[in-house]
């Protein structure tokens, strides 16, 4: 009873899980045809001056979700805690980097004169660049919370679902910003 | 057969905070919600009611007036930017915090899970936060009424640059219009929580043997909304960020350039107004099925009870309602016919418009094909849910005129929509909620509602309902603009002054009514005759449960679902209807 | 039965109260309003007949089927039945949609004859404003920069533009009977709606663009605009005037107007 009722537990976790990501991605997806519309609408379209941080920052952003990955499967495979203690925190500690590294752009864009008002260009890029790290952020948090709980060795099967829902929601926020970077860096330029 | 009401394993958890505050049961939270429509719903009706003294009253002192607002009724007349502001803050309380809140977020708690024999819903921290996210949400929104300007006057839609050039535009526009856009932001999170939620709790937490196809039409009514919510709040949340950054950080998604308000040169430039009107009724359309797809579960539920009738093809009516729910999601540009969007694309909306009344036209006649052939027990629910077939077709008949762009080209923001779409999605939805309110008080609190008093509730409501909105298309074929402070500025309004008297005096008539549903309500909470397990002799799973239900539902024990929801008259002869959990594997 | 008398009456009501006319349509003044009722007139009509139908049914089952005590024949629906009515509706609907595609299509869709006099039509917060170009057939530039209302600049009509000497700006529209006329629509500040009764025609004015819409009419006579999209608290007050002329009239107060500019 309690284990078939453990099962449901999990399955509705993920299951919200996705319904939530639905959302995102609506969320997103508004954003994109606002841009689409607003980049239509008239000819005073001007892409954002972006360095090459950006760069890092998806790389970091990339080894991060790798290392959850890994971390995820290691504590799946064998319950080797240590292990999956460290791979976890380095997925943390690098996603802490990529916010870092994110304020580091808007920082550099400030430096050259561009606000969230200058460009239409620069108001959808920190629209969408601040979303994104809001969405990030919230799922930093529960990841420095499993964190945590996993170096007081407590971590039972229902965290067990909540590391497996972190990650996916992580390589999700990964693909997103793949999404985003494309948006901005390419289409929008 | 097992016995559910045996299992009461928990005991509800101690202290009144705990328990009646910050609860995380789904019953609790539902209560909550209703009660908060129920405020919303008689705040929303007391604007409307001064409104309409207003229009008819122009020049009439009120010190009443002058009482509530000091400095939007300065002699006790009413300034138009205070009617407006009325308006404005009418619209939104009434579309999101009664018609979306009390049949999806307000019942379908309550009994979505009852319905489906589960525990609790599959998240209940989360509801618990979407709860109070919203009342977050409405305090936020009351609190335009004192800022500085008083309540924003842009109307419920909130089109820029209306909206979104601060106060220059007019009173409330500045820290009002603030104040709305963040309470329809929180709004907007609280809705996507429980949407989360209900959609979790219809596809993983259905008792064994509750397959989708044996759910109550309620449960798909709720789980079609929670879909909706799902796709058209995210999309509302992007839009009112937008909004708000137009306002206070200088960018200009939705302003265009050479913007000249009250004297002053705007420094915005590119935006466009119409992409709020895309963004906005890609999420207001649905948001019509919102209000309305809970109702007509639970009318399809309640007609077929007190038909002592099975549901008149039940599968069309669950198909139905997805295909309204895909459809819905199509349909937006048929407000937007005049807007100065592609006349071609006119033409493409208004066909996916007039094709979205065909599952509307299905479950009409399911519905009097579930009472065809039956025997028909006309208690207040019963009235309700038969009152709102009425109305749905009064109201859906006008939707045939506002759907198609070459009529819409003249009826547009007449008062001719304003009686559209207070029929169907005000009046309709709301008689969905009494139904609903009637038909399952007993299972909430343990008593039945007075009979005689709702009967008369009903009555002067139905007969008020269509004295109020009838003549309101007769004003709108004579081409009477909607969300106008008076009417005395134009000739041929003039001509309309007895039509305009006569909605007002329905319309106090009717609100007046409302108090006998209060006080029946309250009356009847603490002094109705007792309730038994199932009054109404149902088959759904929450009539197995005692009433009120215990704190865990049911228990250890959850029923074993073994036949679909409608099951009455059975010709074996024997009991008149089996429960869902009864008899035999079907 | 109580409640099916009333849905009966209910219905009787509503029915006679649309078919009195009581409150209706102005007199149209050209034929495209004159196509308008008559396919207004169809579709009430029809609506009309859908809805005493279904509220008379209603009634007459609620009567019908009132509780006797009898048994119940137990029926989960009829699939030839929900196949048939989805038909029926899907054609009625679709049926509709065709003639008003074409009546829409008259006034969005047709091409105007390039000789159409042109008028420009700016809203503003709480007024309208005409304005017709000089006998070149060009309007001059404008810039948010120079609106002055004070001094009878509303459009913002730049001086060191030629073109724009000769423009006449005017606080009523008044227009040629008979003759078509395209407007074309601005704002300067927030939406606004072109609305005239006997016209038949809505059609929002939003800033930023420039939206054309034709019109003609031929019955002469002053007609009221009344703006159809909240534009602020005096949205209740934002009145204008078209006044239809005899075409000789017309020119004539044209050519005084010009005159009066030079």
């Amino acid at each position: 009873m309690n284990l078939a009722m453990a099962g449901s537990q999990r399955r509705a976790s993920f299951t919200g899980l996705y319904a939530f990501l639905v959302s995102v991605t609506m969320f997103f997806a508004a954003f994109t045809s606002a841009m689409v519309v607003r980049r239509g609408a008239s000819d005073d379209w001007k892409g954002v001056p972006a360095p090459s941080l950006l760069w890092v920052n998806t790389g970091v952003l990339a080894v991060s979700s790798v290392l959850a990955e890994k971390a995820r499967r290691v504590l799946r495979a064998g319950d080797r805690r240590r292990h999956f203690n460290l791979w976890w925190t380095g997925a943390t500690l690098l996603g802490a980097m990529f916010v870092a590294g994110q304020i580091m752009v808007w920082r550099y864009l400030h430096r050259h004169g561009v606000y969230l008002n200058t460009t239409p260009g620069s108001a959808f890029f920190f629209v969408g660049t601040i979303a994104h790290a809001v969405h990030l952020g919230g799922g930093w948090l529960a990841m420095l919370y499993l964190n945590i709980r996993a170096f007081r060795l407590e971590l039972g099967p229902g965290r067990r679902t909540a590391i497996d829902v972190a990650t996916i929601y992580w390589h999700f926020l990964g693909i997103l910003w793949l999404y985003l970077l494309w948006l901005f860096r390419f289409w929008g330029n | 057969m097992e016995n559910p009401t045996a299992a009461k394993v928990h005991a509800p958890p101690g202290g009144f905070l705990r328990r009646y505050v910050f609860s995380t049961d789904h019953k609790v939270i539902g209560i909550q919600y209703y009660l908060l429509a129920l405020f919303s719903v008689f705040l929303g009706m007391t604007l409307s009611a001064l409104m309409r003294y207003h229009l008819v009253y122009p020049g009439e002192k009120q010190h009443l007036f002058q009482l509530l607002w000091p400095n939007g009724a300065p002699d006790g007349i009413m300034t138009p930017e205070l009617y407006l502001s009325l308006m404005t803050m009418h619209g939104t309380i009434m579309v999101f915090f009664v018609l979306t809140t009390a049949p999806q977020s307000g019942f379908g708690n309550y009994f979505l899970p009852l319905q489906i024999g589960a525990p609790d819903m599959a998240f209940p921290v989360l509801n618990m936060l979407s709860f109070w996210t919203t009342l977050l949400s409405f305090l936020v929104l009351c609190s335009a009424f004192f800022a500085d300007g008083g309540a924003p006057l842009g109307g419920w839609t909130a089109y820029p640059p209306l909206s979104a050039t601060g106060a220059i535009a007019g009173p409330g526009m500045g820290t009002g219009m603030d104040l709305w856009i963040i309470s329809i932001a929180l709004f907007c999170v609280a809705s996507l929580m429980g949407a989360i939620n209900f959609l979790t709790t219809v596809l993983e937490m259905r008792a064994k043997g509750m397959s989708l196809m044996r759910m109550p039409l309620t449960c798909w009514g709720w789980f079609v909304t929670a879909v909706i919510s799902l796709f058209a709040f995210a999309v509302l949340l992007t839009a009112g960020i937008l909004l708000l950054l137009d306002r206070l950080g200088g960018t200009s998604f939705f302003l265009p350039a050479g913007l000249v308000i009250s004297d002053r040169v705007l420094d915005h430039s590119g935006g466009s107004p119409l992409l709020w009107q895309h963004l906005f009724w890609f999420f207001g359309h649905p948001e019509v099925y919102i209000a309305i797809l809970p109702g007509m579960g639970l009318v399809s539920t309640v007609l077929s009870v007190f038909s002592r009738k099975p549901v008149f093809g039940y599968k069309a009516m669950a198909y139905a309602m997805v295909a309204i729910g895909l459809l819905g999601f199509l349909v937006w540009g048929h407000h937007m016919f005049i807007s100065g969007m592609s006349p071609y694309s006119a033409i493409a909306f208004s066909v996916l418009t007039l094709a979205i009344g065909v599952p509307s036209a299905i479950k009409t006649f399911n519905w009097l094909g579930t009472i065809w052939g039956g025997q028909l027990r006309l208690t207040t629910a019963m009235l309700f849910a038969l009152g709102f077939v009425s109305v749905f077709v009064s109201g859906g008949l006008t939707g045939l005129f506002l759907g198609q762009p070459a009529l819409d080209l003249y009826f547009h923001d007449t008062y001719f929509v304003v009686g559209h779409f207070h029929m169907i999605m005000g009046v309709a939805s709301i008689f969905g909620i009494f139904a609903a309110t009637f038909y399952w008080f007993p299972k909430v609190t343990g008593r039945m509602m007075s009979e005689p008093l709702g009967k008369i509730h009903f009555y002067c409501t139905f007969l008020g309902a269509y004295a109020i909105f009838i003549p309101m298309h007769f004003a709108g074929i004579a081409g009477n603009p909607r969300r106008y402070a008076d009417f005395t500025q134009f000739d041929f309004l003039k001509d309309l002054a007895s039509v305009h008297k006569f909605i007002t005096h329905a319309a106090l008539f009717t609100a007046v009514i409302q108090l006998l549903f209060l006080w029946n309500l309250f009356w009847s909470w603490r002094r109705g005759a007792k309730a038994r397990e199932n009054p109404w002799n149902a088959t759904t799973l929450e009539w197995a449960l005692p009433s009120p239900p215990p704190a865990h539902n049911f228990g250890i024990n959850p029923p074993l679902v073994k036949r679909g929801p409608y099951d009455y008259s059975l010709p074996q002869g024997g009991k008149d209807f089996l429960m869902q959990h009864e008899g035999e594997e079907e | 039965m109580l409640f099916a008398g009333l849905i009966w009456l209910t219905a009787a009501v509503v029915a006679a109260a649309f078919a009195m006319k009581r409150w209706w349509f102005p007199p149209p003044i050209n034929t495209y309003a004159a196509n308008f009722d008559s396919y207004f007139s169809l579709n009430i009509a029809v609506a009309g007949i859908i809805f005493f139908l279904a509220q008379a049914a209603l009634g007459w089952f609620i009567w019908r089927f009132r509780n006797q005590g009898r048994r119940v024949r137990h029926t989960e629906g009829n699939n030839r039945l929900e196949v048939v009515w989805t038909a029926v509706t899907l054609a009625l609907f679709l049926a509709a949609s065709v003639p008003s595609a074409v009546l829409w299509s008259r006034v969005h869709l047709d091409l105007l004859s390039p000789t159409a006099m042109s008028v420009e039509l700016l809203g503003q917060q709480f007024a309208w404003n005409v304005r017709y170009p000089g006998p070149d057939g060009r309007y001059g530039r404008t810039s948010a920069r120079f609106v002055n209302d004070a001094a009878g600049n509303p459009f913002g009509i730049d001086d060191g533009d030629p073109a724009g000497k000769d423009d006449v700006v005017s606080g009523a529209l008044r227009i040629p009977a008979g003759k078509p006329v395209l407007l074309r629509l601005h704002s300067r500040d927030v939406i606004h709606s072109f609305f005239v009764r006997e016209l038949r025609v809505k059609q929002d004015l939003v800033p930023g663009m420039e939206i054309p819409l034709k019109i003609e009419a031929d019955k002469p006579g002053e007609y009221e605009i009344a703006c159809s999209e909240l534009c602020g608290l005096g949205h209740h007050q934002m009145r204008g005037l078209l006044i239809v002329m005899p075409p000789a009239q017309f020119d004539a107060w044209l050519r005084q107007q010009r005159e009066a500019r030079q």
